[in-house]
């Protein structure tokens, strides 16, 4: 698979930049790109969705009920938003260490570790968007709602179909931050690759890391350039999904 | 691609005494599981996680080896390179089962505190001091490391430091040490990285820097340094050498350890077969690690921190 992924790559490439052909002459071995590409996608787009799970009722509750200490709310979610992915990393290993609270899970060092750290991570900015773009519908569809005799439900839904571009922005926001996102993977991640190369925790990020830890600048390019092609396509396509929700 | 199990050539006895010591390690690994699986190995479908130093991981000797152990005993070996400093520190927190280093003050003080067992020497290979071919410093045909550093920071040459609690930065603090030279200052830069970010970097300022001989052979061809000052390996001062242990993570600290297949692996690895495999290793034609487990001669010093005498262990 990643043999062909890899062909695909010379054959679009060679004509523009012969010279640089040798550079396509790739040390990966069979299956590894494949592999990071997967676990990249699968850690990202689960934590994501976790996220997104929790995030957007909890906007949902805060764009429409009033409670004390809810400007303190959002201010935590906000400074959320620069949480450095180091610190967090850091937090995450001190919980699922087998010295930490989670120890007896053996969570350190495993994909699921790795999901954890970016939930934390992309909560904040999927939340803070969201609650943005919700806040931000016209008043006037609000009380038309009600107007209309819907239910508080009623409502609140219709306010999401109408902030559903935001919340895509939102998703995509959260989404962005934790496929791009190396420091914490690295940390309770472990960058670990089975002997034959299959990744088991290793990302497209922290590979590129690796990469450049031992010089291979060529290489991480490469793997720069995947990883970026894949943040454009699912940007493409979550993009292209809000269009058609405009256009119906 | 599995070496042959069997044949040890001619084992002398001295020779067969450690063979027999690291076969029963290897036997009554299991013993505590045997049963419900006769014809597989009791550790089948375990995990052994090991961390270790970019030096080894990097270099794919790793890789190269764990494929025949993965078969050999069904399992799966999680390698983890983190640098000799975090690789002693993630066993600390009873996050590994087994250690691969290479800085014995760090190796010694992790089992003076009871985290580590059983350890043994694995292999060796040294450090370089590396710079340009001007050589601002004149440091090339040194005999001695330390001078060459001190002749380095008197010129105020340019000095790359890997700075990141490494095995190799370990040495190199070390090599300061026995220097009796502070070095800090503008020519001293710390770059945080791994060996091949750092000899780029010196590479592109024109500096001076130490690094393991494995790693600047296997960059050396987009490097333009060169070799100034030689380790043991080719007749350079011996404080330059490079030794690496293996260190089980003390089952009586941490529970959670996986002891059994800790010390199935280091058998393993300080077998006859696995030390020749690691001696004909090579990556652009040179040999990168030079076996040290098997000796005809006793070695009593892997097994204990260097200079440990009884009446210091009172407490």
């Amino acid at each position: 698979m990643a043999k062909r992924i890899d062909g695909r790559i010379t054959v679009l490439l060679e004509p523009l930049m012969h010279p640089l052909v040798p550079v396509f002459d790739l040390p990966f071995r069979d299956g590894y790109v494949w592999s990071i590409t997967y676990v990249s996608l699968y850690v990202s787009l689960v934590a994501v969705t976790l996220s997104t799970l929790v995030s957007i009722p909890v906007a949902v509750v805060m764009a429409f009920s009033q409670f004390p200490g809810k400007q303190f709310v959002k201010s935590v979610v906000n400074s959320g938003m620069g949480f450095p992915s180091v610190v967090v990393g850091l937090a995450v290993l001190f919980v699922v260490s087998n010295q930490g609270p989670l120890g007896s899970m053996n969570l350190v060092f495993t994909r699921e570790a790795m999901i954890i750290s970016q939930f934390v991570l992309a909560t904040p900015p999927i939340t803070a968007i969201s609650l943005a773009s919700i806040s931000g519908v016209n008043g006037r569809v609000r009380d038309a709602a009600h107007a209309l005799g819907g239910t508080r439900l009623d409502v609140a839904l219709v306010v999401l179909k109408e902030a559903r571009y935001g919340i895509a922005t939102a998703i995509l926001a959260g989404f962005g931050r934790a496929i791009s996102e190396v420091g914490s993977v690295l940390i309770v991640g472990g960058n670990i690759t089975s002997a034959d190369g299959i990744s088991k925790t290793r990302t497209l990020t922290t590979a590129i890391q690796l990469e450049a830890r031992q010089g291979q600048y060529e290489t991480a390019m490469i793997l720069g350039t995947i990883l970026l092609a894949l943040v454009l396509v699912i940007n493409v396509i979550v993009i292209r999904f809000g269009d058609q929700g405009v256009s119906r | 691609m599995s070496p042959e199990y069997t044949g040890h050539g001619k084992p002398t006895r001295r020779r067969f005494l450690p063979m027999v010591g690291a076969g029963a390690v290897v036997i009554t690994a299991g013993c505590g599981q045997l049963g419900d699986e006769i014809d597989k190995p009791s550790v089948a479908g375990e995990t052994l996680t090991l961390t270790t130093t970019t030096s080894t991981y990097d270099t794919g000797l790793l890789d190269e080896l764990h494929l025949d152990f993965e078969d050999l005993y069904g399992v799966s070996v999680d390698a983890v390179a983190q640098g000799t400093g975090a690789a002693l520190e993630s066993a600390r927190n009873g996050d590994s089962d087994v250690v691969m280093v290479h800085a014995r003050g760090l190796e010694d003080e992790f089992m003076h505190n009871g985290y580590g067992v059983n350890r043994r020497d694995l292999m060796f290979n040294d450090f370089v001091i590396v710079g340009p071919e001007t050589d601002p410093a004149g440091v090339a045909g040194v005999d001695s490391a330390t001078d060459a550093l001190a002749a380095i920071a008197e010129t105020g040459a340019t000095f790359v430091s890997r700075g990141d609690n490494s095995g190799t930065h370990t040495k190199e603090r070390n090599l300061w040490e026995a220097a009796e030279t502070d070095p800090g200052g503008d020519w001293y830069q710390e770059t945080g990285s791994g060996m091949g970010a750092a000899l780029n970097i010196a590479n592109q300022q024109g500096a001076y820097t130490l690094s393991d001989r494995g790693t600047y052979l296997s960059r050396r061809s987009n490097l333009a340094l060169a070799v100034l000052v030689q380790g043991p390996i080719e007749d350079g001062p011996a404080i330059l050498a490079n030794p690496y242990g293996v260190i089980a993570v003390n089952p009586a600290i941490h529970d959670n350890a996986n002891y059994d297949l800790a010390m199935a692996y280091i058998g393993w690895l300080t077998s006859p077969d696995v030390q020749d495999a690691i001696a004909s290793y090579e990556q652009n034609g040179a040999q990168l690690f030079y076996p040290q487990a098997l000796s005809a001669d006793p070695n009593f010093k892997q097994y204990v921190p260097e200079g440990w005498r009884n009446e210091s262990t009172d407490e």
